[in-house]
């Protein structure tokens, strides 16, 4: 059965609480926090940050206390401005890129803890092996029979119109780990994220490869544990719509019954 | 804890079941069937409320409502083992226990179903 609580040791202690020494505009950052070298539970530590003397973003906040109260706590990132999806965690229970969420579009403390239902690697880095898998499993590649062409492969502007809202996806995986499907059967459904690229690559008028691409996606788990909860597209940081690309796949599907 | 077995060849498992989508059909067409089978079923039932048996019988008796009434058992029953499934699968982890309670399912719901169906019958081809 789905587990709906945490196993023994995985319940979440409190942990240390750093203070900002004389600082007047002051925002508690609760992180969580896990050593797979210790042997503890996680904790979460809070940080009092001075918003005088940081940027604005949640990102800017975790750099500043990474450099300036513990330098142990740890988290991807690497583009600050939303284009490599590395800082993607739940930043006050919802996912989210911390390099994209202001600081102070959160009320009150803000909690900060790893992408929800992924094993987690240390701190705030969660393990997308699986997730990566996933999209390769996908054949996120161009699949043509014909002869290759001498020049490019051609597309009308309309058709290439059909891409948009589907190739702006970062891999983030904010989506896919907030889709209960995807906590509860993870490892068969390819959820949100993995299925958009899909259909990214189905209405490419330039693939020749779209009926194998079908065939591979029907299944009651692959594509079909997706309920329509709607929670990729509330969860996008680059406003895309999974949701909708999986529910035109299943029209595809559909359309070939006749 | 190390996990040795490469990751695409887990996410690519068995492969795909090659179905899905009629299932998902199915379910979508049997929810817009219950429409109007739900409808019939909750206004005739509360508009005959408080009558009597013979006129109960005599109202089932008519071939419309007989039929009407075998159609809406059918669609519903044949939704809900749908619908149950779905839930199962969501939530059974286990392959075992999954294939046993859907087997349940599957028995419980063609009872309901033919329990249901043969009262009608009797009913509407008694004497």
């Amino acid at each position: 059965m789905v587990e709906f609580s945490l196993p023994k040791n995985s319940v979440v202690g409190k942990g240390k609480s750093v203070k900002a020494e004389g600082a007047k505009n002051t925002k508690n950052f609760s992180v969580y926090r896990w050593n797979p070298d210790d042997g503890k539970n996680p904790h979460m530590d809070t940080f009092e940050v001075d918003l005088d003397d940081c940027g604005p973003m949640v990102l800017d906040a975790l750099i500043k206390i990474k450099d300036e109260m513990d330098s142990t706590v740890t988290f991807r990132r690497s583009c600050r401005e939303g284009v490599c999806g590395s800082c993607a965690m739940n930043i006050d229970g919802k996912n989210g890129l911390a390099c994209t969420t202001a600081i102070e579009d959160v009320k009150g403390d803000i909690a900060i803890t790893p992408l929800p239902h992924q094993e987690v690697i240390k701190d705030l880095v969660p393990d997308l092996t699986n997730f990566y898998a996933q999209y390769a499993s996908i054949k996120p590649w161009l699949e043509t029979q014909s002869p290759t062409p001498e020049k490019e492969r051609l597309q009308s502007p309309a058709d290439r119109k059909k891409l948009d809202g589907l190739y702006e996806c970062i891999l983030c995986a904010c989506c896919s780990t907030s889709c209960p499907s995807y906590w509860w059967n993870g490892d068969k459904y390819l959820g949100p994220a993995a299925l958009l690229q899909a259909y990214r690559w189905l209405i490419d008028t330039r693939d020749e490869s779209t009926g194998d691409r079908l065939d591979d996606l029907e299944d009651p788990f692959k594509l079909f544990r997706c309920h329509t909860i709607m929670n990729c597209a509330n969860a996008c940081p680059k406003g895309l719509n999974p949701a909708k690309a999986i529910a035109e796949t299943k029209k595809m599907m559909v359309s070939r019954h006749g | 804890m190390t996990d040795f077995n490469n990751p695409l060849a887990k996410v690519r498992g068995l492969g795909s079941a090659k179905q899905g989508s009629a299932a998902w059909l199915t379910h979508r067409i049997t929810a817009i069937a219950n429409v109007p089978l739900v409808i019939f079923f909750v206004v005739s039932f509360v508009g005959n409320a408080g009558k009597g048996h013979a006129e109960w019988v005599a109202w089932l008796k008519q071939p419309l409502v007989s039929v009407l009434l075998i159609l809406f058992i059918a669609n519903f029953t044949h939704h809900m083992r749908a619908g149950l499934k779905e839930v199962v699968e969501d939530y059974i982890q286990s392959h075992g226990t999954k294939f046993t309670v859907n087997l349940l399912i599957t028995f419980v719901c063609v009872l309901i179903a033919g329990l249901s169906i043969f009262s009608v019958l009797r009913i509407a081809f008694g004497g």
